[in-house]
């Protein structure tokens, strides 16, 4: 079974085709690239992915489920994990609740017991914060814990996105380009955290624009320009697409 | 860049006995559990009454108790949620009206005239919340504004049910056989209504339910990114909100004996935000301060007489230039400048 089916999805923003009969399958495990020039479509194809954007026509399927119709959160509990690609966090919230924030599918959030504050929630609260302290260890975050965001620098607030992310326990997650705006030590960390969590199972799906990057630790990629289906296979393959290079054009593929 | 760099090595050094160290400093000071806050207030609330040496203070005490427990309510729509609210009063005035209509007009018991009020308030808000809480911004205020005047104007127009402009009787509370006519009994009813809301309160936010309602306040994406049902949220601290309003209304105007169509004027929505906003945003604490600032505040002025107005919005307006996070988490911050 697939991870992710795309079956001839279309935007269509007033005129505009942001992705036009794009039809794409994504197998579970390993990491999958989606690249393509500025305004390809690539963050408006997340979109319809995680149910922020309806499809003007086509549909997405989720571990074979259909996604049609199903709202953004729904989407999340079905396995779906996301980040932005500017980075989107609660200013007002310290960085580990912001991470906490990930662990909400997976707490008791009914009005009642939380009224009355039953143990479950308390204890749910415990395993919350420590979980998402040790996400944030993981993503090297650790000395940020209670760090308000807006104090933090950029490269830190991608990677808090990263943990949030991860604190949903996805089956598949979305990264909308992770590495951008990062230093070169910092990219490399980024690198060895994809490669960690494909490595754990996890499937991901890439959207970058950091040739290096995606050429060294995607399995597949996919290339879309224009809203369309450019080129897709493996690293080598791609590299070589006359197409691509076309598209591309100037910059080392 | 460097900043992270330095950042980095001491992660490298940073074991796992780190995250039981976190947990010690945030989650560990029994000051800060919900439990310790509402005892102190209780504490405090029980020991105001050595303070209030008249009838009157008494009386004051109670409206205080009242529009605090109101601006509480507000303030987890506002404060917590983000959702701005203009139309506040209109929920307090349907709760008043409710109470006394199916009490006096239908002879219903006070407390069942109470409680469905209450209910009724807050069906109305679950059922007009889920259009009106689409709107974001200045169209959620303007949206809620417009649901206030919609039920000034219901008021104001249904002579023959609310007596109009003129405004209606309210019986007496009977409960447990005795009846609550004295500012003295009411002063503990109302003592316990604020307690209760305040421990509710308390429970809701230091919990994932609050955590997510304080999502809302953030980028959207970000609530739906996590799995929150962002629509359903936001209705259930509209209604919640509502409900609280709704009660406290009933009581308000039990206590007061009379109700006029004012109690859902726009100026009363206006003077519930604003006890939110001096108070602070987002704090349940400072709710109560707003709210006995605000109530208080022209009680205080009488002494500089025709200037009261005046001075009341100078200093309105002080509070907001000077403290824009509100009195409270101004205060705190004075209090650690001082100490450093
Ligand atoms: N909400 C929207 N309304 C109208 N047009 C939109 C909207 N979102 C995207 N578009 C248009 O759709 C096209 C694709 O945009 P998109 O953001 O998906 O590109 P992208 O591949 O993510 O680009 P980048 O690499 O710069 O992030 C662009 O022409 C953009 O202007
Ligand atoms: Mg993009």
């Amino acid at each position: 079974m697939s991870a992710l089916e795309v079956i001839s999805l279309s935007k269509e923003f007033g005129g505009v085709h942001a992705i036009e009969d794009l039809s794409f399958n994504i197998s579970p495990g390993s990491v999958h690239s989606i690249i393509g020039p500025n305004g390809a479509g690539k963050t408006t194809l997340l979109n319809l992915i995680t149910g922020i954007y309806q499809p003007t026509q086509g549909e997405v399927r989720l571990f074979g489920d259909s996604m049609a119709g199903m709202p953004v959160h729904a989407r999340v509990m079905a396995g779906l994990g996301r980040t932005f690609q500017t980075p989107q966090v609660c200013m007002h919230m310290t960085a580990l609740e912001n991470v906490m924030l990930g662990r909400h599918i997976h707490l008791d959030g009914r009005f009642l017991p939380t009224a009355l504050r039953l143990p479950r929630i308390l204890s749910g609260e415990r395993e919350a914060r420590h979980r998402a302290a040790e996400l944030m260890e993981y993503v090297g975050l650790a000395d940020y814990l209670n760090d308000e965001p807006g104090s933090m620098p950029y490269g830190a607030l991608k990677r808090l996105e990263v943990a949030r992310a991860l604190a949903c326990e996805p089956k598949l997650l979305l990264l909308d380009e992770p590495a951008a705006g990062l230093g070169a030590s910092e990219k490399a960390d980024l690198t060895g955290l994809i490669e960690k969590l494909s490595g754990a199972g996890l499937t991901i799906v890439l959207v970058e624009h950091d040739m290096k990057l995606v050429m060294s630790i995607s399995q597949h990629i996919l290339v879309i320009n224009y809203g369309q289906k450019l080129a897709e296979g493996q690293p080598t393959e791609v590299r070589r697409n006359p197409d691509v290079v076309a598209a591309y054009l100037g910059s080392a593929v | 860049m460097s900043k992270v760099e330095v950042k980095q090595k001491a992660t490298s050094k940073w074991v796992c006995g780190g995250v039981n160290e976190h947990q010690r400093r945030t989650a560990g000071h029994f000051w800060q559990r919900p439990i310790t806050n509402v005892a102190v207030l209780a504490l405090l609330l029980a020991c105001l009454p050595l303070a209030l040496t008249s009838g009157f203070h008494y009386h004051l005490a109670v409206l205080v108790g009242i529009n605090a427990t109101i601006a509480i309510s507000l303030n987890l729509l506002m404060g917590y949620a983000g959702q701005v609210s203009l139309g506040h009063a209109g929920f307090v005035a349907l709760g008043a009206y409710g109470t006394a209509i199916l009490s006096s007009r239908y002879g219903w018991p006070v407390p069942l005239a109470l409680v469905s009020s209450a209910a009724g308030a807050a069906l109305i808000a679950f059922v007009v919340g889920r259009p009106i809480l689409r709107l974001k911004g200045y169209y959620l205020a303007l949206g809620t504004l417009g649901l206030g005047m919609i039920i000034y104007l219901v008021i104001s127009n249904e002579v023959w049910l609310t007596g109009g402009p003129d405004g209606m009787p309210v019986p007496v509370l009977e409960l447990f056989g005795g009846r609550l006519t004295g500012p003295a009994d009411w002063y503990w009813l109302i003592a316990v209504m604020l307690l209760l809301v305040f421990w509710l309160s308390t429970n809701l936010i230091h919990a994932p339910l609050g955590r997510a309602l304080r999502a809302l306040e953030g980028p959207e994406a970000v609530a739906g990114s996590v799995g929150i049902d962002v629509p359903r949220s936001k209705l259930l601290v509209f209604t919640l909100s509502a409900a609280i309003a709704a009660l406290m209304g009933g009581f308000l105007a039990l206590y007061a004996g009379f109700i006029s169509p004012s109690l859902a004027d726009f100026l009363h929505s206006i003077e519930l935000a604003l006890m939110v906003l001096v108070g602070g945003l987002g704090s349940v604490v400072g709710s109560i301060i707003g709210a006995a600032l605000i109530t208080l505040l022209p009680q205080v002025l009488t002494v500089v007489e025709e200037y009261e107005t005046l001075v009341y919005g100078l200093i309105l307006i002080g509070v907001m230039m000077f403290m824009p996070r509100g009195l409270l988490s101004s205060i705190i911050d004075l209090w650690r400048r001082i100490k450093r």
